[in-house]
C-alpha cells in the first residue's frame, strides 16, 4: 500500500424522520410495515399537485449545515433531476445539487480514528427528497409510496479518507451528529442511511494537492450499511492496484459499479458515457427563500449538546471511565436512556454499571434500540433504588432483572411476586436470633470457647434459610455478634 | 328566455327576485351545452347530472360554469384532452374551484383544450377540434378553445381557462369575449395541471370585464398548497371598477401595431390594426393618455423563441409523472422502461411529442447553456423593458393577433410576412406574471378581434378598471356569437 495512496470520498444519505410530514407535501413522514399507507396525492405526482416546502425539515438541514461548519446560503432554492425510474412518481426529484447553492457548502469536520483526531473537507450538503421504495419478485415488481417524499440529506466529502476505518469512523460520528442533534433515529437497518463510495488510487510520490494526480474515480452505488462501505473500499482498493500492477490500469475508464454484498465484490454498472444527464432546473413552484441571519443564530443556539460534549460531561462531571463514557454515548439513545435514570437521583456511577453490563448485554441480544427495550429507565431508576436504600441487595436486584429479561416481565414486579424485600425489622431478626442460639447450645459454646469465630456463619446461613434470603445480611450480623458476646 | 347570454349581476337579479331558479337555469346551460357540443365539439363532459343550488347573497350562487378540462375536479372526469388521461376521474378538486363552489357556482361541464394546455389552435384535444362559433371553418386559437367557445356561444356567462403562453387571452379575441388572467400566483394552481410551471395561470373568459372581475375575486387567494400564491384580500377587483380613469396613461409599442412595419400586410392585418387605432382614439376620449413607444424589435422578436424554450423545458419535466404506473391506462411490457415508452407513445399526439423532444434538447448539460439559460436571460430583459413601462405608464395596450380567428386549414390564412411577435406578444404576460386582459375591440370582416391591456404585477384592480372604461366606449360588452359565415 505504501506504493500507492487512496483516495476516497463519500456520499452520505440520510433520511430525516424527526419531522412530522414529508418534505414537500402533508403526508406523514414515518416508518410503516404497512405498505402505502403514507401518502398524499403529490407522493404518486397525481396531476394538479404542487411541493410545498416543509420548513421544519429544512431548519433541520440548516442546523446539520452548521455542525458541519458549512456555509449557508442567502437564499434557499431547489432545483429538479429529472429522470424516468418506477420509483421516482414525478419523473424527477426535487433536490438541490447543483446552482445556485445547497443548504451548505465547504465545511470541515473533525471526526475520531482509532483514538486519533482526523478532519475531512465537507464539499456540500444538501436537502432533498426520498424515492419510493421499491420490492422486486421474478415476475413483477411492487411500489411501496410511504418513502416518496421522506426529506433525505445528501452530504458528499471531499476525497479526504485514505481507508476504509476512516470512512467508517467519519459515517459512525455523522451518524451520531444526526441522532444527537435530533435530526435523525439514523438507522440503516431501516434504511435511513444509503452511501456511495468514491474510491481511486494514486502513486504515493505524486503531489496530491493536484487533482489530476487523484486517479480515476470509480463510483459505488448503493452501498447501505458500514459494515459494506468498508468491505467496498477494501475490495475496490485491492482490485485497483491489482490493475495498477499488470499494468492495466490506464485502461480503466471513470465508471460506476456496485457492491454485490453475496459475491463480496463490487460489480460493473455504467462507465462514463452512459452516464445519466439530468437536466436539472430550478423547480418553478417553489419560490426562492431568504435565509436570515436571525433564523440562522437562532437554529445555531438550538443545537442540543452533541457526542463529544455529552463524553466531556460525563468524564469531568460524573466522574465516569472514559472508557464507560464512550461506551454510553455511543448511541444517543443509550446515553438519554442513562440520563434519565440519573435525573431521578441514582448516582451516575451506579447507573452506568448497570446500563453498561446487564441492559445493554440484553438489548444487543435482542437486536433492538434500547428505546424498544421493555425495561425502561424507570423502571431501571426504581430498581437501582431499591438497592440504594437496602431494601434488597444487589444480587436480588441482579437476579431480578436477569429473570425479567429472560421471561420479559417487569423486575419490579418479580421483586415483588417472590418476596425479595429484605427484613429490615430489627426485633423481629432479634427474636429469631435468640431463639437460633437457644438451640444450638454446642455452636454458641464453639464460639464463645473454643474460638470458633466462623460459626457466626453458620447461624447468618440458618436466619437466611429461614427467611429466604430476605433478611439484610449486615444487620443479621450485626445482631448475631452482640447476642453472642453477650452470653459470654 | 336565454339567461345564459345575460351578464352574472342580471342572472343574480333574476334568482334573487325568483324570475327563475337555479335549477332551471342548469337546464338551460345543460340543454346549450348539447347543442354547442354537436355544433362546435366544446366539451369534453356535460355534466348532466348537475343540479340547481339554493341561491345565496353571492353573485355567483346557483348560476352555471364550465371548467377548462386540466382543472381535477373530483369524481368528474378530467383528461387535460389527453389519451393519456382519457379516464382519468380525480379524489381531489383545484384550489379554485373549490373557491367557486364555496360561492354556489355549478359546474355544467368540462370544456376542451389543447392537450395539456399545450398548443394555440383548439385542435390537439383528444376529442377532436373545436370550431369557432362565429365561423366553423375558423379556429377558436387555444388552448382554452372550448371555454372560450362555449361562453361566446352563450352556455353559460363565464368558464375558468388557464394561460401559459396566450391560452385564454387569445382564444377571448378569436371568440369575440373577455379573457383574463390576473397576476401570477393571485390565483392558486393547486389542482391546475401542469404545462410550464413558472408560466402557468388560472384565469377566466367571459363577456364582459365586470363578470371576469366577480369570477375572479371568487377564484382567487393564497393557498396552503401553493407556495407562490400570494394574499390579494385587500384586493376587491369587481368593487374597484369605477371607471374613472381620466388622466390614466397607456402606451402601445410602435413596432408592433405601426402598419407600415409589415409591408406585406394582408387586408385583414391592415383592418385589424386601423381598427385597433380606432379603438385607441375612442380610448383617448376617455381622458386616458395613450403615447406611442418604442422597444427594441430584435428583444421582440425574440419572445416566441423564449417562450418554445422555457415552456417546452418545463414542460418535458412536468409530464414526466405520465407514465401510466400510478395512474393512467398502464401499458403492459417486459421491463418498466418499455411500459414507459409504450405508454407515451400510444397516447401523446405527435405535437406534444415535438415539445418533449425540444424541451429535453435545450435542458440537456450541452446545450442548456446556449438555449435554456439564454432563454430565461432573454425573460429577463423582455419582463425589465415592460416594466419600465410600467413605471411610466398604468399599461401596455395592444393588438391581440394579426387578425380574426385563423382558419382551420391554414393554407387558406392570408399571409403577412413576418407577424411573429405581433402574432406571440402576449406571452410577455406570462413571462412578467403580468395581469392581462383581452378584450373585444371591433370586428373585421364579420368576424371578431380583440385589443389585449397588460399591467404591472399586483395592479389588477388597475388594469381591469382601464379595461372596463374601454369595454364601455367601445361598446362589443356582452356579445354572443353567431354564425357570420363558413369559407
Amino acid at each position: 500500500m505504501t506504493k500507492y495512496k487512496a483516495m476516497i470520498g463519500l456520499e452520505m444519505h440520510c433520511e430525516i424522520n424527526k419531522t412530522d410530514t414529508k418534505v414537500f407535501s402533508s403526508a406523514k413522514n414515518g416508518y410503516s410495515s404497512k405498505s402505502n399507507e403514507f401518502i398524499r396525492p403529490l407522493d404518486m405526482a397525481f396531476p394538479g399537485t404542487l411541493p410545498v416546502v416543509n420548513k421544519e425539515a429544512v431548519r433541520k438541514a440548516l442546523m446539520a449545515s452548521i455542525i458541519l461548519n458549512c456555509k449557508q446560503p442567502e437564499y434557499l432554492y431547489f432545483e429538479r433531476k429529472n429522470y424516468y425510474y418506477p420509483d421516482l412518481p414525478k419523473g424527477y426529484q426535487i433536490t438541490q445539487e447543483t446552482k445556485p447553492a445547497p443548504i451548505g457548502v465547504g465545511g470541515v469536520l473533525t471526526y475520531d480514528c482509532k483514538d486519533e483526531e482526523k478532519t475531512v473537507r465537507i464539499n456540500n450538503i444538501h436537502l432533498e427528497e426520498d424515492s419510493a421504495s421499491m420490492d422486486h419478485f421474478t415476475k413483477m415488481s411492487l411500489i411501496d409510496y410511504n418513502r416518496a417524499g421522506v426529506p433525505l440529506l445528501e452530504l458528499v466529502t471531499e476525497p479526504d479518507f485514505r481507508n476504509s476505518d476512516e470512512a467508517v469512523a467519519f459515517l459512525e460520528t455523522m451518524r451520531a451528529i444526526y441522532q444527537y442533534a435530533g435530526i435523525s433515529d439514523a438507522d440503516a437497518k431501516k434504511g435511513q442511511i444509503r452511501c456511495d463510495v468514491n474510491v481511486s488510487i494514486m502513486d504515493s510520490d505524486l503531489d496530491e494537492s493536484n487533482p489530476e494526480n487523484w486517479g480515476t474515480k470509480v463510483e459505488m452505488k448503493n452501498v447501505n450499511s458500514f459494515g459494506s462501505v468498508k468491505e467496498t473500499i477494501d475490495y475496490e482498493i485491492a482490485r485497483q492496484i491489482a490493475l495498477k500492477e499488470s499494468g492495466q490500469y490506464d485502461e480503466m475508464e471513470q465508471q460506476t459499479r456496485r457492491w454485490d454484498d453475496e459475491a463480496k465484490e463490487t460489480k460493473y454498472m455504467r462507465g462514463k458515457v452512459d452516464a445519466i444527464d439530468y437536466k436539472y432546473f430550478i423547480e418553478p413552484n417553489i419560490p426562492k427563500f431568504k435565509l436570515t441571519k436571525e433564523w440562522i443564530d437562532e437554529i445555531k443556539s438550538s443545537i442540543p449538546p452533541l457526542q463529544r460534549e455529552r463524553k466531556e460531561k460525563y468524564v469531568t462531571e460524573y466522574g465516569l471511565k472514559p472508557y464507560d463514557a464512550k461506551i454510553l454515548v455511543k448511541d444517543r439513545n443509550v446515553s438519554d436512556y442513562f440520563e434519565r435514570v440519573i435525573t431521578s437521583g441514582i448516582k451516575p456511577i451506579d447507573a452506568v454499571n448497570w446500563i453498561t453490563t446487564v441492559i445493554l448485554g440484553a438489548v444487543n441480544k435482542l437486536e433492538i434500540s434500547i428505546d424498544e427495550f421493555f425495561i425502561t429507565s424507570d423502571i431501571l431508576a426504581e430498581l437501582i433504588g431499591l438497592v440504594d436504600s437496602g431494601k434488597i441487595s444487589k444480587n436480588q436486584a441482579k437476579n431480578a432483572l436477569y429473570e425479567a429479561v429472560q421471561n420479559e416481565k417487569n423486575p419490579l414486579d418479580i421483586i415483588e411476586e417472590q418476596g425479595m424485600e429484605q427484613i429490615q425489622d430489627e426485633s423481629s431478626l432479634k427474636e429469631m436470633v435468640c431463639t437460633l442460639l437457644d438451640e444450638h447450645p454446642k455452636e454458641v459454646d464453639d464460639y464463645l470457647n473454643k474460638g470458633l469465630t466462623n460459626v457466626v456463619n453458620f447461624f447468618l446461613g440458618q436466619v437466611m434459610k429461614q427467611t429466604q434470603g430476605k433478611a439484610n445480611p449486615a444487620k443479621t450480623m450485626e445482631l448475631l455478634k452482640s447476642e453472642l458476646e453477650s452470653r459470654r | 328566455m336565454n339567461y345564459m347570454e345575460k351578464s352574472i349581476e342580471e342572472i343574480h337579479k333574476d334568482l334573487i327576485e325568483k324570475k327563475v331558479t337555479s335549477q332551471e337555469l342548469v337546464e338551460e346551460s345543460l340543454k346549450k351545452s348539447h347543442e354547442i357540443q354537436d355544433k362546435y365539439n366544446a366539451f369534453v363532459t356535460i355534466i348532466d347530472e348537475a343540479k340547481g343550488v339554493e341561491v345565496s347573497d353571492e353573485l355567483l350562487s346557483g348560476i352555471p360554469y364550465g371548467i377548462k378540462d386540466n382543472y381535477s375536479t373530483k369524481d368528474i372526469l378530467t383528461t387535460g384532452s389527453s389519451n393519456t388521461l382519457k379516464n382519468y376521474v380525480p379524489f381531489f378538486t383545484a384550489t379554485s374551484i373549490k373557491n367557486l363552489e364555496a360561492k354556489g357556482a355549478v359546474a355544467v361541464n368540462k370544456t376542451v383544450l389543447d392537450e395539456f394546455g399545450m398548443g394555440g389552435t383548439g385542435t390537439t384535444g383528444h376529442t377532436g377540434t373545436v370550431l369557432n362559433p362565429w365561423n366553423p371553418s375558423r379556429m377558436c386559437a387555444g388552448s382554452s378553445a372550448g371555454s372560450a367557445c362555449a361562453v361566446a356561444s352563450g352556455v353559460y356567462p363565464y368558464a375558468t381557462g388557464s394561460d401559459s403562453g396566450d391560452s385564454i387571452r387569445k382564444p377571448a379575441a378569436y371568440c369575440g369575449i373577455v379573457g383574463y388572467k390576473p397576476t401570477y400566483g393571485m390565483i392558486s394552481r393547486y389542482g391546475l395541471f401542469a404545462y410550464a410551471s413558472s408560466l402557468d395561470h388560472c384565469g377566466v373568459l367571459s363577456r364582459s370585464v365586470k363578470d371576469a372581475a366577480i369570477v375572479v375575486d371568487a377564484m382567487k387567494g393564497q393557498d396552503d398548497m401553493d407556495m407562490t400564491s400570494w394574499d390579494s384580500s385587500d384586493i376587491h377587483l369587481s368593487e374597484s371598477l369605477d371607471g374613472k380613469v381620466s388622466g390614466k396613461k397607456l402606451c402601445y409599442i410602435g413596432e408592433l401595431c405601426n402598419v407600415e412595419n409589415y409591408p406585406q400586410a394582408s387586408d385583414e392585418l391592415k383592418k385589424h390594426l386601423e381598427n385597433f387605432k380606432v379603438a385607441l382614439d375612442k380610448t383617448k376620449s376617455l381622458g386616458i393618455e395613450v403615447e406611442e413607444v418604442s422597444v427594441d424589435k430584435k428583444l421582440l422578436d425574440l419572445i416566441a423563441s423564449v417562450y418554445v424554450v422555457i415552456a417546452y423545458a418545463e414542460a418535458t419535466s412536468n409530464m414526466s409523472n405520465m407514465t401510466g404506473i400510478p395512474f393512467g391506462p398502464r401499458e403492459e411490457a417486459d421491463n418498466y422502461i418499455d411500459m414507459i415508452k409504450n405508454f407515451r407513445t400510444k397516447n401523446f399526439s405527435s405535437k406534444i411529442k415535438r415539445r418533449f423532444v425540444i424541451g429535453s434538447y435545450v435542458l440537456q448539460a450541452e446545450n442548456k447553456e446556449r438555449y435554456f439559460f439564454n432563454a430565461q436571460r432573454v425573460r429577463r430583459l423582455l419582463v425589465d423593458e415592460w416594466n419600465r413601462l410600467f413605471e411610466q405608464f398604468d399599461g401596455v395596450i395592444l393588438p391581440v393577433g394579426v387578425g380574426p380567428a385563423k382558419h382551420l386549414d391554414s393554407s387558406k390564412d392570408a399571409l403577412n410576412g413576418d407577424v411573429r411577435a405581433l402574432d406571440e406578444h402576449l406571452q410577455v404576460g406570462d413571462f412578467g406574471g403580468f395581469p392581462s386582459i383581452t378584450i373585444p375591440d371591433g370586428f373585421v370582416d364579420g368576424l371578431p378581434v380583440g385589443l389585449n391591456i397588460t399591467g404591472k404585477c399586483y395592479d389588477d384592480a388597475n388594469v381591469l378598471n382601464i379595461a372596463y372604461a374601454i369595454e364601455g366606449i367601445l361598446g362589443y360588452k356582452g356579445q354572443i356569437a353567431k354564425e357570420v359565415g363558413h369559407d
